[in-house]
């Protein structure tokens, strides 16, 4: 895995994630192809797509009314195109890996961020990113995911949270 | 420590939804302000003059002294949400170092966030994080380890990293799992950067592998991965383990909760189905401990989601990578149909990658899905169509290419994608501008229709340069100057300066790259003729002769020089020379003097780059352990360029260059000397003296070294042979490289896995021709089972020996040839093989081959002579075949068998060569008698279903035609006479690996009548049929 990216419809980013060594000017270029690419597929076409020598992989979240309201893990099926707003994951894998298990990992990552926050919504990623940071950054390392009961993870994030918590009521 | 998540865990509710609800009240917080302002806002101007201020403000803020730690936590989160708008906040960054520095938890971790946000791998302020990491790693508290674990797994200094490793690997052994696994990852991201800094641990990778807890043991399986493709061979006594984790993953036999959507560990199965499918590409012993669990993998996933679809996908792919078994891939062909005929669109792309995957395996398995296919193809999704696409290319003959070129069209008329294009047009003509190149100089029959077409490029190609050269390609650019450089003298009236000054501008193009140029300028020198020229060669040297390229400064100087010197031009390039290969002496023989004066008057040895690499790493690895703990804390004021040793801070800030001297000076001289004789003396040795007394003598020491090499690993024993043969072939006429192949089946999808493989398996067709060689066969044979499809070497060069007759190539039935039934290895001369035949002679290559029989194998011998007067790279021959499986075991009988294949090299100056050949093997070389008493014969007659009968020519000139008959077919069909009772006899035999052919003889009626059965069916037939040219030659 390269890269993950979290953009909404009008292409504001909301979190980058890069796993290998990338150039300022590389990063942009790839931002900007990105959400010009994923933002620009058709309803219904296929969540992969072939960008330079990587495989993109999207998945697009809707949720209703706007930006504060919670994002949908299932998405309805008649999902009328004005009434959600949406947000787009996205990662940049390499030729060899599994596009279905790239689907997944975002899919998964939702379910953590859903968890955490209760009812995501894009505002929570927004005023949190740092938090949405370290949730990532619990599940994948080095671009790779990492294998851990749900439960562990969730620990090992509201662990670090609560001990944080504790202390600041002690210093404060 | 425990006990307090303990206790707070009792009260992680409320806290919780204390923490959710802060955070979604922050948005009255500074940063929320921030947000709302920028959405407030309308135009792209307002925003970045707001950003510009926030960043005015945030700059001031942080570096004032009177900031705490919370606050500049807080302006760290702004920062990083300006940065991720896309403005640079690099003022911020030191502080981030210094927040993960000095912050406490909270604090420290977004220090950390915003450290591994906003740096690069190879940002120099990374080093300051060094002793940060180095103090959390030695932290009692948990938190604060894991913090450190992590960042290191994300972003470390490559040159600091012995400088944490004792304290990562001291962490394997933590008595938490999660601090176990963030520090396999960690040093799974070592691995990555720099694999040898990791080297030594290895033994410690398998302990993490062992790990009770599956979270570590998962973890260690990405290092695996990395390191099995590497080098698969070394891993495979590994296979076992893995099927065993796999089994018991797939069996839910991990706790409940590591099941996502009801699947246990996906992750941790598809990690293991990779790593199974690299273990077991070629090796069919590795398969066949894997057929089982992959097709409980198979079974298992059934359910209807797309992690079970991830799996199956991967299922699919390692069962068509390993060797193959009839039955999974029935069960896998099946499957990748549901993935195409799926209505799901994903699985449907999916089913088409994998059908791209197996179609060369299998092009039945297309044509199965035909119409699925051609209904992908008018797909609204270009994706779809071009995954489609990509599958027509791999199915492309020469019936269909006219249609899928025409789709292909269709689709790039559609497509927008630069990318794209270039990509599929390249997959369907790689090599367009050498086969033009190629048919250019190599031309028609007609001398002067060759004209008529170089001239034509000559003239197309001056008014593309006149017009606009910038928008043309690069590799176009290439093309036109060597065209121009070769062929302008053929357009009458042209002057060469003209040429000239119309190529100078692609040295002042910006997008030109050195390539370009330098074809140009080498274009150019090959014109430059007359004082016109000079000037202008003169004026390019003036005005690119500062160039920091030094490529170009080289051919800058070269033009220069040979355009004063028309006479030695003439002699370096010569026009019109065509397609005679020049001379190069790749040894450097001629430069021996030169560095032989040199290293007398105390010059360092040359070494490799790789060599300094690693010595350079060696060096770090020593001088770090006893600073590396003790770098000052405050590194940003510690003065580098002070320190007389190379400390680790040194070496890696721009000092290296200097220490890697000190290091090369100061090492072990007498290891290099050694080195350097390896390299330079030899060589030099060799070309100066024809003496044959200390060839011998060298001969003795490459001998030596020879046997280690090839016993270790015949793969590098074939490298090294390359660079050392010159010595060994001293004396030799033929200029033959050794090296083995494995014949390899082709068609054995069915059938071939029920038939396990004797011992005969385990001795390869055995290829050979270099003499002098010691060679032992047994001790080999560990190691040839793990080479690989296909192998390169390099053919020696015959620089400076005695010049090869091309003669002695020509007809290699000559039985004086006796060089090459010479070359054949000691064990194999004594048993019986047949004549040496040639194979094919394709340009300076010769092959011939022969085949000898053993007892329990048949093994092809091919000798490979090279018969050009220059060393040959790139070595590789492929066989195929039909009918014959692995190490020569026929799969199916038959009279003839036919074996295919291409050898295929490169000279050091000309194209990649290749050329085909094809073998043929009688059925009486798999033929060996089987010992059987009566008895025996009895019962097995009675268990055999497949017959043939037939009257054959009886032997009547002796008193005992029976007798005489059954000799004769002894000695020509090698098959054992097990008694012979008056009029009746019964004779046996069997094919290679086991199936017998037993056959009964009765005297009737002047002629004899014979009657054969086998468990084959094609057996009796085949046998039949030399019997009867046996008896027909006599």
């Amino acid at each position: 895995m390269r890269f993950l990216l979290l953009f909404n419809r009008q292409s504001k980013l909301r979190l980058q994630k890069w796993f290998t060594a990338v150039s300022e000017r590389e990063k942009r270029k790839v931002i900007r192809d990105m959400t010009v690419l994923v933002v620009g597929r058709p309803p219904r076409s296929c969540n992969f797509i072939d960008w330079r020598d990587l495989k993109i992989v999207y998945k697009r979240w809707l949720h209703h009314g706007g930006p504060h309201g919670p994002l949908l893990l299932v998405i309805p099926l008649v999902a009328g195109a004005g009434r959600y707003a949406s947000l787009y994951f996205c990662v940049g894998l390499e030729e060899q890996d599994n596009e279905l298990l790239g689907l997944e990992v975002l899919h998964r990552y939702v379910e953590l961020l859903d968890k955490y926050f209760g009812n995501v919504c894009e505002l929570d990623i927004i005023f949190n990113f740092e938090k949405a940071y370290h949730i990532l950054d619990e599940f994948l390392m080095g671009g790779e995911v990492v294998e851990t009961s749900k439960t562990d993870l969730a620990l090992s994030i509201e662990e670090a949270d609560v001990l944080q918590e504790v202390q600041w009521t002690i210093t404060y | 420590m425990s006990d307090v998540v303990e206790k707070t865990l009792t009260a992680l509710p409320s806290l919780l939804s204390l923490d959710s609800q802060s955070g979604k009240l922050s948005s009255s917080s500074k940063l929320g302000n921030l947000i709302r302002g920028i959405t407030e806002l309308t135009s792209k101007h307002d925003e970045e003059k707001l950003i510009q201020r926030e960043l005015v403000s945030i700059k001031e803020q942080v570096s004032s002294p009177n900031t705490s730690m919370r606050q500049m936590k807080e302006l760290m989160v702004r920062a990083i949400y300006c940065e991720m708008l896309g403005y640079e906040a690099s003022f911020s960054y030191i502080h981030a170092i210094k927040l993960a520095q000095q912050g406490t938890a909270l604090d420290k971790r977004v220090g950390y966030l915003a450290v591994s946000l906003f740096l690069n791998e190879s940002d120099e302020l990374l080093l300051l994080l060094v002793n940060t990491v180095l103090k959390d790693l030695q932290s009692t508290n948990l938190i604060e380890v894991c913090m450190a674990l992590t960042v290191v797994g994300q972003i470390f200094p490559k040159d600091m990293i012995p400088a944490v490793l004792p304290l990562v690997e001291e962490k394997l052994t933590h008595p938490k799992e999660i601090i176990r696994r963030k520090a396999v990852l960690a040093l799974y991201k070592f691995y990555l950067i720099a694999p040898n800094q990791v080297q030594h641990i290895h033994s410690k990778f398998r302990k993490a592998l062992c790990d009770k807890d599956p979270g570590v043991m998962s973890a260690s399986l990405h290092i695996y991965f990395e390191m099995v493709k590497e080098k698969p061979e070394g891993y495979k006594d590994l296979t076992g383990s893995f099927v065993t984790i796999l089994k018991q993953v797939v069996g839910g036999k991990l706790p409940i909760d590591f099941n996502y959507h009801s699947v246990p560990a996906p992750w941790l199965q598809i990690q293991l189905l990779r790593i199974l499918s690299l273990l077991g590409k070629n090796d069919r012993s590795m398969s066949e401990l894997m057929y089982e669990v992959l097709d409980e993998s198979l079974r298992r996933a059934e359910m209807n989601h797309n992690i079970t679809y991830a799996i199956l996908f991967e299922c699919v792919k390692t069962i068509y990578t390993i060797h193959p078994k009839a039955e999974l891939l029935e069960k896998a062909a099946k499957c990748i149909g549901n993935f195409v005929l799926s209505p799901k669109i994903n699985l449907k792309y999916l089913g088409l990658k994998a059908l791209t995957y197996v179609v060369q395996q299998d092009a039945n398995l297309a044509l199965q899905h035909q119409m699925t296919i051609i209904e992908c193809l008018d797909h609204s999704d270009l994706i779809i169509k071009r995954e489609t696409l990509e599958l027509l290319f791999r199915i492309t003959n020469s019936q269909n290419v006219k249609v899928i070129v025409e789709k292909l069209l269709e689709f790039l008329r559609q497509s927008k994608d630069d990318y794209i294009t270039i990509d599929l047009g390249g997959k369907m003509q790689p090599d367009i501008p050498n086969s033009f190149l190629r048919l250019l100089s190599e031309g028609f029959d007609s001398v002067e229709e060759n004209r008529q077409l170089r001239l034509l490029a000559v003239e197309s190609y001056l008014s593309l340069l006149q017009d606009r050269p910038a928008k043309l390609s690069q590799r176009f650019l290439q093309v036109i100057s060597w065209v121009l450089g070769e062929y302008s003298h053929l357009k009458e009236g042209l002057e060469p300066v003209t040429v000239l000054r119309l190529l100078a501008p692609l040295l002042d193009l910006r997008q030109s790259s050195t390539e370009t140029k330098s074809w140009a300028l080498t274009a150019m020198t090959k014109l430059c003729d007359g004082p016109a020229c000079v000037s202008v060669a003169q004026e390019l040297a003036d005005r690119h002769g500062g160039s920091l390229d030094t490529v170009l400064r080289q051919r800058l100087h070269e033009l220069q020089h040979l355009a004063a010197h028309p006479e030695l031009r003439t002699r370096v390039l010569p026009r019109n020379v065509g397609l005679e290969p020049l001379e190069v002496d790749s040894s450097l023989s001629f430069l021996d003097g030169f560095v032989s004066e040199a290293l007398a008057a105390g010059a360092a040895p040359y070494k490799p780059p790789h060599q300094r690499q690693e010595e350079l790493a060696q060096e770090k690895a020593l001088s770090v352990e006893p600073y590396g703990l003790s770098l000052p804390l405050s590194m940003s004021n510690c003065s580098v360029a002070e320190r007389p040793y190379p400390t680790a801070l040194s070496t890696s800030s721009g000092l290296s260059g200097n220490s890697t001297e000190l290091s090369h000076k100061g090492g072990s001289g007498a290891l290099k000397l050694e080195g350097v004789k390896r390299v330079w003396g030899k060589e030099g040795y060799l070309t100066q003296t024809e003496a044959a007394v200390p060839m011998e003598e060298m001969a003795q020491v490459e001998a030596d070294r020879e046997k280690q090499q090839l016993a270790s690993s015949l793969f590098v024993g074939l490298g090294s042979l390359s660079s050392t043969g010159l010595c060994l072939m001293g004396k030799a006429e033929p200029t033959p490289h050794r090296f083995r192949r494995r014949a390899k089946g082709q068609g054995s999808s069915s059938g071939t896995s029920e038939r396990s493989s004797p011992d005969s398996g385990s001795v390869p067709p055995h290829v050979d021709s270099a003499p002098h060689l010691p060679l032992d066969l047994p001790a080999n044979n560990g190691a040839q089972e793990d080479l690989g499809e296909d192998m390169s070497a390099s053919l020696i060069e015959t620089n400076g020996m005695a010049v090869v007759d091309p003669d002695t190539y020509i007809d290699l039935h000559d039985p004086d040839h006796v060089h090459l039934i010479s070359s054949l290895p000691g064990e194999l001369s004594a048993l019986p093989r047949s004549e040496i035949t040639p194979l094919c002679s394709h340009a300076s290559l010769a092959l011939s081959a022969c085949h000898v029989q053993t007892d329990r194998s048949a093994l092809l011998v091919v000798f490979v002579a090279n018969t050009s007067d220059s060393a040959a790279r790139r070595f590789v021959l492929r066989m195929t075949s039909g009918d014959l499986e692995y190490s020569l075991i026929p799969s199916r009988p038959s009279v003839h068998m036919e074996l295919a294949g291409v050898a295929s090299y490169q000279l050091p100056d000309g194209e990649p060569q290749s050329t085909q050949f094809s073998y043929t093997l009688s059925l009486t070389d798999f033929i060996r008698p089987l010992t059987v008493s009566t008895e025996e014969y009895g019962r097995l007659w009675l268990a055999f279903s497949n017959d043939t009968k037939q009257n054959l020519r009886l032997l009547s000139e002796g008193p005992d035609p029976l007798r005489d008959t059954l000799g004769l077919l002894r000695d020509k069909l090698q098959v054992h006479i097990v008694d012979i009772i008056a009029s009746e006899g019964i004779v046996a035999c069997q094919l290679l690996q086991g199936q017998p052919c037993l056959m009964h003889c009765r005297v009737n009626a002047g002629c004899l009548a014979v009657w054969l059965r086998s468990s084959l069916p094609e057996l009796p037939d085949c046998l039949l049929y030399h019997c009867q040219r046996a008896l027909a030659e006599h």
